[in-house]
């Protein structure tokens, strides 16, 4: 293993890196008389010490980031592939945003599993009636296409939930915020569909002082806690001018998607993990 | 934070050739208002005669955020205000939604910003014929997977998380709206090839890439931001 090719090829994608370990190159050179008093064996500690002076982040952390990541995609590729295997599920008219996003899901799995090299995690088992909550899940397209729009809508809020944990990392952050942006434009069309076949849904999520969950499925409400919230950054977005008055209730809900701690998203996803 | 004063020697040659070509290709009386600006170590952002700048650190973020959600609800007022001709109610009920989203965010970062905040910048949508679906959503889609990239490239850039939060929580929004946008001009095309890549993850764009088109759409005075290496 050597280190300083490593520094190399991280310059070479974030070129700021040596001015993030220290504000002046100093830096490598106190690496250099550190590094010599280590034994060969210890310089991946010492290589993990430089990324949490990078980033204040441990590779051990963000590890930890990427792998619930993979977990999630894991889900979501199994479903969509699982999905598409039903030759009488999807109508041959929707094959199309099916065959997208699964591209998608089954994309992230691989790139996710590229990034981790031996410290991913293997796919669980899962169960997509979620014990028996979505029994028709794989014959009834409505149960279908619901599950789909939970799921993205739920994949959005955890990435958002974790950005925080990826501060100022321009790899992994940029990548993880890629990753964010196309489970949201999922979202937005799954709720398409679904809008086309007579659910009263919008693209986005919508929602009142006392609805958060715009679904209308009961059974996804945890998926849904707090996106009616319309304090942001200490400003009441109602509070806001509009084009004519003030902004809308609704138009404060839709306009700022809500993060979710990771705890919550296991606790929602666990149904569906049998082992 | 850190100003002009305290990039390597490297950076700041870089910086200042680029300033001088730019210097000298603009006007002499730019050139000595610009040099104002680019000194100053104020974080705040500083108008110049013809030009916004940003400001540097997270405020320079923050407000490029704001340029960017003033354009789209230009845009959007618009749409909504002159409908193109035939547009069904299911779509003048989508444009109106947009339309108050993107107003909410702007108001949002003016708001977030108070003092820090740039000016309203003059949108010129010249280029787009607003009486025509094509030419709309067409624009629409540039905007959107624009914003969606912007949002995307710039997030490592925010030093504090509660701004972080923030973005990624407007972002996902840009994106649902990108996704109906595509679906409107083809069903299905929410995230295609031109706008995913091969290992399924959205554009990032850099805001030396995003601010150059954004300011194709401005009248008046451009945006700068020296701090993030735009001049």
């Amino acid at each position: 293993m050597n280190l300083f090719n490593i520094i190399d090829e991280i310059q070479n994608v974030d070129p700021e890196f040596q001015e993030r370990i220290s504000p002046r190159r100093d830096a490598i050179k106190n690496m250099t008389g550190f590094g010599t008093k280590l034994a060969a064996a210890a310089l991946p500690f010492a290589f993990s010490a430089l990324f949490k002076k990078a980033y204040g982040q441990t590779t051990s952390s963000v590890n930890d980031v990427l792998n619930f990541a993979l977990t999630l995609e894991y889900l979501e590729a199994y479903f969509y592939n699982q999905g598409l295997a039903q030759g009488a599920l999807i109508p041959s008219a929707d094959k199309g945003y099916f065959t997208t996003v699964a591209g998608h899901e089954n994309a992230h799995v691989a790139f996710l599993k590229s990034v981790l090299g031996s410290n991913a995690v293997s796919s669980p088992t899962f169960d997509l009636t979620a014990k028996g909550a979505f029994a028709d899940v794989l014959t009834n397209y409505n149960t279908y296409l619901a599950v789909a729009e939970t799921f993205e809508d739920t994949g959005v809020r955890a990435y958002k939930g974790q950005a925080g944990n990826l501060l100022g990392n321009q790899i992994v952050l940029t990548a993880a915020l890629q990753i964010h942006s196309v489970e949201a434009r999922h979202a937005s069309a799954i709720r398409y569909l679904r809008a086309s076949k007579g659910a009263t849904i919008k693209p986005w999520i919508t929602g009142s002082a006392t609805v958060y969950n715009d679904t209308g499925i009961s059974a996804v409400n945890a998926s849904y806690f707090g996106e009616n919230n319309i304090s942001q950054g200490g400003v009441d977005i109602t509070s806001l001018n509009a084009v004519s008055g003030k902004t809308t209730y609704a138009a404060a809900v839709e306009a700022f998607d809500e993060p979710l701690d990771k705890a919550s998203v296991l606790a929602i996803v666990s149904p569906f993990i049998v082992s | 934070m850190k100003t002009l004063g305290q990039e390597s020697p490297l950076q700041q040659g870089m910086a200042r050739r680029q300033f001088l070509r730019y210097a000298g290709t603009g006007a002499a009386m730019a050139a000595g208002v610009l040099t104002i600006a680019s000194c100053s170590k104020d974080h705040s952002a500083t108008v110049t005669n013809d030009h916004v700048d940003l400001g540097s650190g997270d405020i320079a973020i923050l407000n490029y955020a704001y340029a960017l959600e003033q354009l789209e609800a230009a845009f959007y007022i618009q749409v909504a205000a002159s409908p193109y001709a035939n547009q069904s109610t299911y779509e003048k009920s989508l444009f109106t939604d947009i339309r108050d989203h993107e107003v909410a965010h702007r108001e949002f970062f003016k708001a977030a910003l108070g003092t820090a905040a740039i000016e309203g910048l003059t949108p010129n949508f010249s280029t787009i014929n607003f009486s025509d679906r094509t030419s709309v959503l067409a624009a629409a889609k540039a905007f959107e997977d624009l914003g969606v990239s912007a949002y995307n490239g710039a997030g490592y850039m925010i030093q504090k998380v509660d701004y972080l939060a923030l973005a990624g929580k407007i972002v996902s929004v840009e994106a649902r709206h990108a996704a109906l946008i595509r679906n409107l001009i083809s069903p299905g095309s929410f995230a295609d090839s031109t706008a995913v890549d091969a290992n399924g993850l959205d554009g990032a764009k850099s805001p030396k890439d995003v601010v150059p088109i954004a300011n194709t759409f401005l009248s008046g005075k451009k945006i700068l931001a020296p701090a993030l290496g735009i001049y």
